[in-house]
C-alpha cells in the first residue's frame, strides 16, 4: 500500500513558506479541497460509467475466489467479468503459466504476433500539482523545461530520423505554463514528422479535445493513477489533478471529441493492485460498450524511482504479480492494446510481449529536450529538463526492432491513417 | 483438368485463375510468400493503414510481381472515411480493386452494412471494382449489387475467430440469390472449412488468421489451396444427395401402391 513508501522529500530550494505550506498539505487533510468536487471551468458531463466501475470494485472481495473459480475461468470460452475477477485473485498465482498460455493465444488470434513501436516525448515538464510519488511534483526541486516550438520541431526531427513513425506527446500538468493552444501547435507539428500522435496531458474539456483532434492528436492517455478515492486523496494533495472524478471522465470526453482512441491505467503500487487493475479494466470494458466504435488500450505502469527519492517502490506488485495482472487484462480484454513501458526491464519487456503485450516504447527519454544529445551522442549545453521517472529499458529503436525480430516478432511502426 | 482451367473467377472484368485471396488481418514476408507459392493467391489484400508507413517496413515491398493488390479500407468507421482511404490507395498506385470493410466496432470487429452500401455506390460510381465485406443479409447484398459492387464478401464467424461458418445458411441464401461472385471472408480457420464453403457454391475464399497462425505456413497454404480446388470440383461435379435423418430405406415407403 502506498502508505509504505516514504514520499515526503523537502527540496533544498523550498522558500520557508513553501515548506510550510507543503507540510501542511501533507500532514492537515483539512488544508486540501474536496478532492470529489470539480473545480471552476471542469465540464460535467452525464455519465453512469463511474458507478458501474465504482460499484465492482467496492464489491470485489478476491479473497473469496478458489482455485475452482481459477479452473473455471480459464475453461470458459468466454471470459466473464466474475471470471476476470478470479483471474486477479490470489488464487490464481499459481495458475500463472497457464494464464500466459491462454492470453497469448488471445493474443495470437487478434494481433497475431505483431508488436507495435513508439516513443514519448514530452515537451515540458513544469507542473502545478503536488503528487507525492511523482518526479514533475510542484514541491520537487528539478530543472524545469519548456520546449519552444522550433525545439519541439528540432526534438521531433531527430526522433523521426531514427525511423519512428509514432509518437506520444508529453507535458507536465501545467496550464498555465503548457496551455492547449501550445500543445495544440505541438501537435501540429508532430503530424509533419510522425503518422500517429497521441497525448498523455492533463485532462481538458470536449471541446478542448476537438481542438486537439483537429491539430492532429487522434489517442488520449490519462492514468487515473488509482481508483481508491480516499488513497487518491492522500496522494494528490494540490491542483487541478486532485479532482478524481474529473480524470476519471476524461478519456469518455475526449471520445466525445472525435478521438480515436484512448488509453487507461493505473499506477500499480499506489494502492490495491487487484482492486486497481480491475477497474481500470472495467473502465475501458464498460466505455467500449458505450463508444464501440473507440480503440481501447491499457497500460500497466508501476511506481519507478524519481529524482530526490530513489526508494519509492512498487511494494507488492513484483514482476510475478505484474504478469499476473497483464495476462488476466488480455483474456478478459482480447481485443484491446496493451503498453507496457520503459518503466519494466528489457528481460520484462522481452517476455510480455511474446504473452500479452502489443506495444512497447523504444529510444526513451523521460526528460526534456535531450534527444538529440541522447540519439546523437552530439554534447551540447542547451539546458535539459529533469525526468518523469527513472527509467529501466534505455534500448533504442534499432535495438528495439532487431530485439523484437529475433524474438520471431514482427515489429510494426505504423497501422493507422488519420482520417 | 481442363474443366478446372477453364473455370476462372472473375471480378470486375478481371480474371483470376485462383480462389484463395489472402487477408490482411496479420502480415509478414513469411505469410505473403507462402499465400503466393503454396495457396496459389493472386489477389492479395492490402491494409493501406499499414502501407502508410516509411520505407523499410512498407508492405508494398513485400508483394510480388503479377499478384494484383486488393487495398482494404480498415480502420475506416464511415462510409466517408472509406471513401477517403479507397482514394488514397489509389493514389498509392495500388490499382482500382478496394475491398470496403466498414467498422464500427472494435471488439468484434463486425461491418457496418448500412454505411457499406454508402460507400460502394459512391467508389463504384467512381470507377473502382468493389468488394464489400459484409454481414450476410440477403437485402443488403442486392442493394449491393444495385449500386455497382464487383462481388459480395459474407463474413462467416467474426473476424480473426477461426470458427468456420457460423453464418452458413446466410451465406447459401446469397450463394443462390446473388449473380455476382460470392466470396467468403473471415473467420475460415480450417482447410475444411473453406471446402465446405466451397462445396456450397461460394466462388472464392478470403483467409489470413488460419495461415499467419498455423505451425508450418507453406503446409498449411497447400492444405487451403487443396481444399478450395477439391471444393471447387465438388461444387462443380454436383454434389450428391444429402441424408439429414437416418438412412433411406431402399424399399421405398410408397412401394405398395400399384395404381
Amino acid at each position: 500500500m502506498a502508505e509504505n513508501n516514504s514520499f515526503f522529500v523537502d527540496g533544498k530550494n523550498l522558500s520557508k513558506e513553501a515548506l510550510e505550506r507543503k507540510h501542511k498539505l501533507e500532514n492537515d487533510p483539512s488544508s486540501r479541497t474536496n478532492h470529489m468536487e470539480y473545480m471552476p471551468g471542469m465540464e460535467v458531463i452525464e455519465s453512469d460509467i463511474c458507478d458501474k466501475v465504482m460499484s465492482q470494485m467496492d464489491s470485489y472481495d478476491y479473497t473469496k475466489y478458489t482455485a475452482v473459480d481459477v479452473r473455471n475461468a480459464l475453461n470458459h470460452e468466454r471470459c466473464t467479468i466474475e471470471d476476470f475477477k478470479a483471474l486477479l485473485s490470489p488464487a490464481a498465482e499459481s495458475f500463472l503459466e497457464e494464464m500466459a498460455v491462454k492470453a497469448r493465444m488471445e493474443t495470437s488470434k487478434h494481433f497475431g504476433n505483431t508488436v507495435y513501436l513508439f516513443t514519448p516525448l514530452y515537451i515540458a515538464n513544469y507542473c502545478e500539482n503536488y503528487c507525492v510519488y511523482c518526479g514533475f511534483n510542484c514541491y520537487n526541486d528539478i530543472n524545469r523545461l519548456k520546449l519552444n516550438l522550433d525545439e519541439i520541431d528540432r526534438e521531433m526531427s531527430v526522433i523521426a530520423k531514427s525511423g519512428m513513425e509514432e509518437i506520444l506527446i508529453l507535458t507536465g500538468e501545467s496550464r498555465a505554463m503548457s496551455d492547449v493552444t501550445y500543445i495544440g501547435e505541438a501537435c501540429k507539428l508532430a503530424r509533419k514528422y510522425f503518422r500517429m500522435v497521441g497525448l498523455e496531458i492533463y485532462p481538458v474539456n470536449t471541446e478542448e479535445y476537438k481542438y486537439l483532434h483537429e491539430c492532429g492528436a487522434d489517442y488520449v492517455t490519462v492514468f487515473q493513477e488509482t481508483y481508491d478515492t480516499d488513497t487518491y486523496e492522500k496522494l494528490h494533495l494540490l491542483g487541478h489533478k486532485r479532482v478524481w472524478p474529473y480524470r476519471f471522465n476524461a478519456q469518455e470526453r475526449a471520445l466525445k471529441a472525435g478521438m480515436r482512441g484512448v488509453a487507461f491505467s493505473a499506477l500499480l503500487g499506489l494502492s490495491d493492485f487487484r482492486k486497481d487493475a480491475l477497474a481500470t479494466a472495467l473502465h475501458a470494458y464498460y466505455l467500449q460498450r458505450k463508444y464501440p466504435q473507440a480503440e481501447m488500450s491499457l497500460s500497466c505502469p508501476r511506481l519507478r524511482p524519481i529524482i530526490n527519492n530513489d526508494k519509492i517502490n512498487p511494494l507488492d506488485v513484483h514482476e510475478r504479480q505484474l504478469c499476473q495482472v497483464l495476462c488476466a487484462y488480455r483474456i478478459f480484454l482480447p481485443y484491446v492494446g496493451i503498453t507496457v513501458s520503459s518503466r519494466e526491464s528489457k528481460s520484462f519487456r522481452d517476455g510480455i510481449v511474446k504473452i500479452a503485450a502489443t506495444k512497447i516504447s523504444a529510444g526513451v527519454s523521460t526528460g526534456i529536450g535531450d534527444h538529440e544529445s541522447k540519439y546523437t551522442g552530439k554534447e551540447d549545453n542547451k539546458k535539459q529538463g529533469d525526468e518523469q521517472f527513472v527509467i529501466n529499458d534505455e534500448r533504442s529503436l534499432d535495438t528495439m526492432y532487431d530485439d523484437m525480430q529475433q524474438a520471431g516478432l514482427q515489429p510494426v511502426l505504423n497501422d493507422y491513417l488519420y482520417v | 483438368m481442363d474443366i478446372l482451367n477453364d473455370d476462372k473467377l472473375i471480378i470486375g472484368g478481371h480474371e483470376f485463375q485462383s480462389r484463395f485471396i489472402l487477408g490482411s488481418g496479420k502480415y509478414s514476408l513469411k505469410l505473403i510468400e507462402a499465400a503466393v507459392k503454396y495457396a496459389g493467391a493472386e489477389l492479395i489484400t492490402l491494409a493501406v493503414r499499414r502501407a502508410n508507413t516509411k520505407e523499410e517496413e512498407n508492405i508494398l515491398d513485400y508483394i510480388p510481381k503479377g499478384i494484383t493488390l486488393l487495398p482494404n479500407t480498415s480502420g475506416a468507421r464511415n462510409a466517408k472515411e472509406a471513401v477517403r482511404i479507397a482514394k488514397l490507395a489509389r493514389e498509392l498506385g495500388c490499382g482500382n480493386f478496394v475491398k470496403v470493410e466498414i467498422m464500427k466496432d472494435t471488439k468484434y470487429l463486425l461491418p457496418d452494412n448500412y454505411e457499406t452500401i454508402k460507400a460502394t455506390e459512391e467508389l463504384a460510381k467512381d470507377g473502382f471494382v468493389v468488394m464489400p465485406y459484409m454481414y450476410p443479409d440477403l437485402n443488403v447484398a442486392r442493394e449491393l449489387v444495385n449500386v455497382g459492387a464487383a462481388a459480395v464478401m459474407p463474413l462467416a464467424s467474426p473476424i480473426g475467430s477461426n470458427r468456420g461458418l457460423a453464418t452458413k445458411e446466410f451465406i447459401q441464401i446469397l450463394i443462390d440469390e446473388i449473380d455476382l461472385p460470392i466470396i467468403v471472408d473471415a473467420g475460415i480457420g480450417k482447410p475444411s472449412q473453406a471446402c465446405e464453403a466451397m462445396e456450397m457454391g461460394a466462388a472464392a475464399i478470403m483467409a489470413n488468421t488460419a495461415l499467419a497462425t498455423a505451425g508450418d505456413l507453406p503446409l498449411m497454404a497447400s492444405a487451403f489451396n487443396d481444399a478450395i480446388i477439391a471444393g471447387r470440383k465438388a461444387y462443380l461435379s454436383g454434389t450428391g444427395r444429402v441424408l439429414t435423418r437416418g438412412a433411406s430405406s431402399s424399399d421405398p415407403l410408397t412401394g405398395f401402391l400399384h395404381d
